[in-house]
């Protein structure tokens, strides 16, 4: 029996700002994890990294990164995509100051 | 001070028209980020959590006032508005865009700075004693040699692909304040029958294994000091292992060799080196000595400095633990922290970094030093100016009067900025700091060394911290490992594991704990951490941080 796959985003820094950016399901890079598209099928989410890892003149250092499902699209199940996510915690730089 | 020549110029603005013409080739997707990166590297630029970072060298720790200004001008002006000073004397810069790190590169050119092997598989920026040319325990300033292995090191055809990173130090006094045994090669400036030398030590670094530098030679003559040195490179060049990049490092040569393997390897090595040098290297170490010359110092009465310690306990307390003896008469070092209590060890902001750049120009023989402790260095100070400088220090938040105590923390950025990092380090340094400060026993615990790292790559030298602290992701959480015993100095030596680590939450409690074992257990005010814990061994300090746990008590 397969173990059942945990839901992914895909994740990467932008080339220009090197700040983190995500896909959204209509393949344009976003800059908040809540509009990422969430990616609960295997297959399906290592197309999109595949795809994803081909625009090199946009993202750097594509991977899959694991979440979960939350009310308000996807959180992260690991302290360190939720400080990508956020920001750094000992100044108020970062995404957390461009909300 | 040394001055570029115009070869060095001409090498920098070289340099930086490639690395811009690279930039532009990346931006518009000519070159991809495998075919980018090793270029980027070697110019110093890191993609790290959040942004790029660029790391910017300050050879040998040594700056000017118009150096220091550049360096804020450039943080204002293409950054946040601030630095990040770290202990391998570099400047890191945390939110460049890629696009203006040519622009930023050139700023650093105009007053000759760079950002060149500050990165990648290269020798690295050299760093010596930040007291170089001050302290009053040298026996020869080594920033000359520093800086003739910075020249013969730039660009040097055989290194640019070594097995691994090379990291070179060099001390000048027998007191070691440059960490010498933790470096791949080290030097020591000795005098023998009169004659200046070095001791050469291999084989240091902190890391995922960590050791201390052996010696190799215990005197190599100034003549024979760069085929000295370039035999060690070269025979570590070709044994070092590629296959692995964890067992690259000098380190693991000279373990898997044996010291006496290594030492004929490379007297042998020595021989054809010898021969290819040809006494150049000597005629420009005789150039590049006199850049170095100490300032006309002034005699003057010091009954300033007497009538303001006397009078002013805020003085005097930082005269107490931020001053250290210079070699002229009426001098002093001054230590500037850039560890204010709950600040992120390390960190100046532009303005500070003004304000530093002025008291050197005005009242410093226009000389700055970054130690590897993260803290900044008037070396060359009248006493009869401390007052004044105090002064201005205090109105912008440079007086921490601290250095060498518990909150003078080293720690490195940590997950807060580190792609690398398993958990943070700055909080962990902040909370410390902030919470002995509350205590007030600060002064009373004396000299206590802690350093803190976010990963086991041992950028912040936890393995040296007296006590030494390591973040790790256990599980999906973020736990801190403590080591303890661990010394930095010229008695260098790694610390011991304590035991299972500790929650983030937990660390500061547990450090506090620490802290009251070792006042419990100290024979009287005099006796350091370092030195109760070697006599007393672990058992009190692990009782400290196991038994006497709250929550592990709460828990049986
Ligand atoms: C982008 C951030 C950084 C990265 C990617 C990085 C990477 C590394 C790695 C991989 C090692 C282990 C090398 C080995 O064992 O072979 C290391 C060691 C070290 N790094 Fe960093 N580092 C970073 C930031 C810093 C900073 C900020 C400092 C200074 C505060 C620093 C100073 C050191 C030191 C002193 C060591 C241990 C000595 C040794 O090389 O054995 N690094 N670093
Ligand atoms: S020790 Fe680890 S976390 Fe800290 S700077 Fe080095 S690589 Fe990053």
């Amino acid at each position: 029996m397969s173990r059942a796959f945990t839901p992914k985003v895909i994740t990467a820094n932008a080339l220009i700002e090197g700040d983190v950016i995500y896909l959204d399901a209509r393949d344009n890079w976003t800059r908040e994890l809540s509009r990422a598209e969430l990616l609960t099928d295997e297959a399906h989410a290592q197309l999109r990294l595949v795809e994803a890892s081909q625009r090199h003149a946009e993202a750097v250092g594509v991977y899959l990164a694991d979440v979960k499902a939350g009310d308000t699209g996807p959180e992260p199940t690991h302290f360190r995509e939720d400080f990508r996510r956020t920001g750094p915690s000992n100044y108020f730089h970062g995404k957390q100051a461009e909300r | 001070m040394y001055s570029y020549s115009d070869f060095d110029a001409d090498f920098v603005a070289n340099r930086n028209r490639q690395f811009r013409a690279q930039v532009a080739r990346r931006i518009d997707g000519s070159l991809t980020e495998d075919e980018f990166k090793p270029l980027r590297l070697m110019n110093g630029l890191y993609l790290q959590l959040h942004a790029y970072m660029l790391r910017v060298a300050i050879p040998y720790g040594t700056l000017n006032s118009a150096q220091m200004r550049q360096l804020a001008y450039i943080a204002e002006r293409w950054d946040k508005g601030y630095g990040h000073f770290t202990t391998r004397q570099n400047i890191q810069y945390n939110w460049p865009l890629l696009s203006d790190v040519p622009d930023m590169l050139d700023a650093l050119a105009e007053v000759e700075m760079h950002a060149i092997q500050t990165s990648g598989n290269t020798i690295r920026n050299v760093t010596a004693d930040h007291f170089a040319g001050a302290a009053a325990d040298e026996i020869a300033d080594p920033r000359p040699v520093a800086e003739l292995l910075r020249q013969w090191s730039t660009d040097h055809p055989e290194f640019q692909f070594l097995p691994r990173k090379f990291k070179i130090a060099v001390t000048g006094s027998p007191n070691d304040r440059a960490v010498t045994a933790a470096h791949d090669l080290a030097l020591r400036i000795v005098e023998r029958d009169g004659e200046i030398g070095y001791a050469v030590l291999i084989g240091g670094g902190l890391g995922r294994t960590p050791m201390i530098g052996k010696i190799v030679n215990d005197f190599v003559s100034q003549e024979d000091l760069l085929p000295y040195v370039e035999a060690v490179v070269s025979v570590w060049n070709l044994l070092g292992r590629r296959d692995n990049k964890y067992k690259a490092r000098i380190k693991i040569t000279v373990h898997e060799h044996g010291l006496e393997e290594i030492r004929a390897l490379v007297d042998q090595r020595f021989e054809e080196t010898k021969a290819a040098f040809n006494g150049a290297d000597l005629a420009l170490f005789e150039t590049i000595k006199p850049q170095f010359a100490a300032p006309d110092f002034a005699k003057r009465t010091v009954s300033d400095f007497e009538r303001a310690y006397d009078a002013d306990p805020v003085f005097r307390s930082w005269a107490d633990t931020n001053l250290a003896e210079h070699r002229a008469e009426g001098y002093a070092i001054a230590q500037i922290s850039i560890k204010a209590h709950g600040q992120t060890p390390g960190d100046a902001t532009a303005e500070q970094m003004r304000v530093m750049a002025d008291i050197a120009a005005e009242f410093g023989h226009d000389e700055l030093r970054i130690s590897h402790e993260q803290n900044v260095i008037l070396p060359h100070v009248h006493k009869s100016d401390l007052p004044e400088i105090h002064a201005r220090l205090k109105a912008h938040g440079l007086a921490t009067a601290n250095i060498g105590m518990i909150s003078d923390i080293i720690a490195c950025p940590g997950m807060d900025y580190c792609a690398l990092a398993t958990a943070r380090s700055i909080p962990v340094a902040e909370k410390i700091a902030t919470r002995f400060d509350e205590l007030k026993i600060e002064k009373d615990i004396g000299d206590l060394k802690i350093k803190i790292s976010g990963c086991i790559n041992a950028c912040g030298h936890h393995h040296v911290g007296n006590i030494g602290i390591l973040g790790l992701d256990r599980a999906g959480v973020e736990t801190y490992q403590i080591t303890l015993g661990g010394d930095h100095t010229e008695n260098a030596a790694l610390g011991q594991r304590t035991g299972p680590g500790f929650g983030y939450d937990e660390i500061v409690p547990a450090v506090e704990r620490l802290v009251e074992a070792y006042l419990e257990e100290r024979e009287d005010a005099s006796e350091t951490f370092l030195e109760t814990y070697r006599r007393v061994g672990m058992p009190p300090f692990k009782a400290a941080l196991y038994e006497r746990d709250p929550a592990r008590v709460a828990a049986e």
